[in-house]
């Protein structure tokens, strides 16, 4: 029951990118075409899993007995910024059609606060288990590809709209985010 | 360029949120009222200038292909210095900006300006530019926060102006809100820069 | 001008070790600094909040704290005493509900010793702003000094009870009321336990 309500929470209720603000450079950036969205989500996806995972062990298993939490900020962002040169390196050798499809997505991610932020509310959840963070990942990560994907579609049909001149660009984009946000808000409450 | 421009380009020509459009999770996610603008605005600012600094003194001692690393991890100290010092004297502030406190690290501004700017420049201009485009970031950040509590709350900095139990936009306060009163920011802030080119 | 340092290995290495043993050092520094002043920001919250809801007293209710277990939530919430003059004055009690409209929905509450309601604070709570959030507006709270639960049912007029909704809130101001019954419940049991308690407790131990 309590992974169910993570999950919807997690995608619907308390949207990563519409309600909590997290992955907005990404969100504002890869949105143009729906195909690009969907690679950067895969890419995200992979790469907020393991990273949760990572830093969730590091986090139980060695800042907190050893009373080092105050390293947590350094240590989760160096976790993250090793893990995509990894990821990268490892797809290349190991999958190169995965490579083809994530590879220009991956150094993005490293200033993805998306990323570290579902990192660091993964270890401040209540009785955390390894098994509840990986699926705290795992609907974050789904929540901002819903959000992502949506919005990337919005902004296909919105280039073949004549828009006032001042809104054009980033200004109209962003009132669009925001009325999709409110969209998403008909969903608080839910959990 | 002299520095006198080095410290004005950030707040109108280049500035980091209307134009360059960096570090946009904190402009939406904080400012909900203008003295959380403010705040996060003064800690970015705080950890940016150090950054600059400390980036411009050690570039050379640092090899090429382990520079991003080094500047994460120099960025990451002062921030978690800044989350420290802000939980222990402005506890209020601290829960207000909560997660996003930390997550100045990931704000590409600060690294874009280290990559960018302190690993080419002297230490003076290094800091000046820090100044400059953390007080930019800074002033975008609070007059976010206030167009949204007047509209949302009827207030500005805290200070009521309108009638009590009058009723205000609730919604620019959420979420949504916070998109709609930056898209018609930039759209403004466009239109400025088109009449005066 | 020194030259840039060229990227071999060893290079490498030293300089990433070296800038995070500088940066781990002068952390550990600033911790030991501001570990003091955080302990005290988190403490003085709830002293304030303590003297908010309960009438005046001399001791100091942080040390008199102790948890009891709600089964009904699956956690514990933190009773407090206030003494004048050796005197029992009054009972805070820290309950939350877990069914605000986004999160949890965290009250002190301050008893007298009959159990009427001396004052309310919220500590916390993450209601939609405008709305929700007027909990936490004298308008709302103030409708609950001086009641006693025993005469004044603390549920929404919408359920049945006396208590004025805020308008556009029903949902948090539910979870508010939900959150106080458990405090008077918690009052009620600790109140019985306490005029014994402190005997029976030294014969005990």
């Amino acid at each position: 029951m309590d992974y169910i309500f993570i999950v919807i929470s997690a995608i619907l209720v308390n949207n990563i990118v519409l309600a909590q603000f997290l992955g907005i450079c990404p969100f504002l950036g890869v949105s143009h075409k729906v195909s690009t969205a969907v690679g950067m989500t895969g890419a995200v996806l992979f790469v907020m899993v393991i990273a949760t995972m990572i830093t969730y062990l590091l986090h139980q298993y060695v800042l907190v007995p050893y009373n080092l939490l105050f390293m947590r900020t350094i240590m989760f962002i160096l976790v993250i910024a090793s893990l995509v040169q990894m990821v990268e390196i490892i797809l290349k050798k190991v999958s190169p059609p995965l490579y083809e499809a994530l590879g220009v997505f991956l150094p993005l991610i490293t200033t993805n606060c998306a990323v570290l932020g579902v990192a660091m509310l993964a270890v401040g959840m209540e009785d955390a288990s390894l098994l509840k963070a990986v699926i705290f990942a795992i609907a974050h990560a789904i929540g901002f590809g819903l959000a992502l994907v949506l919005f990337s579609g919005l902004r296909e049909h919105l280039n073949l709209m004549s828009v006032p001149k001042g809104m054009k660009g980033v200004p109209i984009a962003l009132v669009t985010a925001g009325l999709l946000s409110m969209a998403f808000m008909g969903f608080a409450g839910m959990v | 360029m002299n520095q006198l421009q080095n410290f004005t380009k950030g707040f109108l020509k280049e500035n980091p949120v209307f134009v360059l459009l960096l570090g946009m999770c904190p402009v939406l996610g904080v400012t909900s009222s203008a003295i959380n603008g403010l705040g996060m605005g003064l800690a970015t600012t705080f950890v940016l200038v150090m950054s600059n600094t400390v980036v411009s003194l050690v570039k050379k001692q640092i090899p090429s292909k382990v520079r991003i690393p080094s500047f994460i991890v120099i960025i990451a100290s002062f921030v978690t210095i800044v989350e420290m010092v802000m939980e222990g004297f402005l506890p209020e502030l601290y829960n207000q900006l909560g997660l996003f406190i930390p997550l100045i690290v990931v704000n590409c501004l600060i690294l874009g300006r280290a990559e960018a700017f302190a690993s080419k420049n002297n230490f003076i201009s290094s800091v000046i530019d820090g100044l400059g485009m953390g007080l930019g970031f800074t002033f975008a950040l609070t007059l976010l926060g206030t167009v949204r509590e007047m509209l949302g709350s009827g207030t500005i900095f805290n200070v009521s102006f309108v009638p009590e139990n009058a009723q205000t936009f609730l919604l620019f306060v959420m979420p949504p809100g916070a998109f709609i009163a930056l898209g018609f920011l930039i759209a403004f802030i466009n239109r400025l820069k088109h009449k005066r080119a | 001008m020194a030259q840039q340092k060229e990227s071999s290995l060893f290079n490498m290495l030293t300089t990433l070790v070296v800038i995070t043993l500088i940066s781990g050092f002068a952390l550990a520094y600033v911790n030991q600094l501001t570990i003091k002043p955080i302990q005290q920001a988190q403490l003085s919250k709830k002293k304030d909040a303590l003297v908010e809801v309960l009438p005046e007293f001399d001791n100091n209710p942080v040390d008199t704290r102790y948890a009891v277990f709600v089964k009904a939530l699956g956690d514990s919430v933190e009773v407090y005493k206030a003494y004048q003059s050796g005197e029992l004055v009054g009972t805070a009690v820290n309950a939350f509900s877990p069914d605000g409209y986004s999160g949890d929905v965290r009250i002190m509450v301050g008893f007298l010793p009959d159990g009427t309601i001396h004052a309310i604070s919220v500590l916390e709570q993450t209601e939609t702003p405008g709305l929700g959030t007027k909990m936490t507006e004298a308008e709302f709270i103030d409708q609950f000094a001086d009641k006693n639960p025993k005469d004044f049912k603390m549920q929404v007029v919408k359920d049945g009870g006396q208590v004025d909704a805020i308008t556009a809130a029903t949902i948090s101001s539910r979870a508010f009321c939900d959150a106080l019954q458990m405090a008077y419940a918690v009052c009620v049991d600790s109140c019985d336990a306490n005029t014994g308690a402190t005997s029976t407790d030294e014969k005990t131990h």
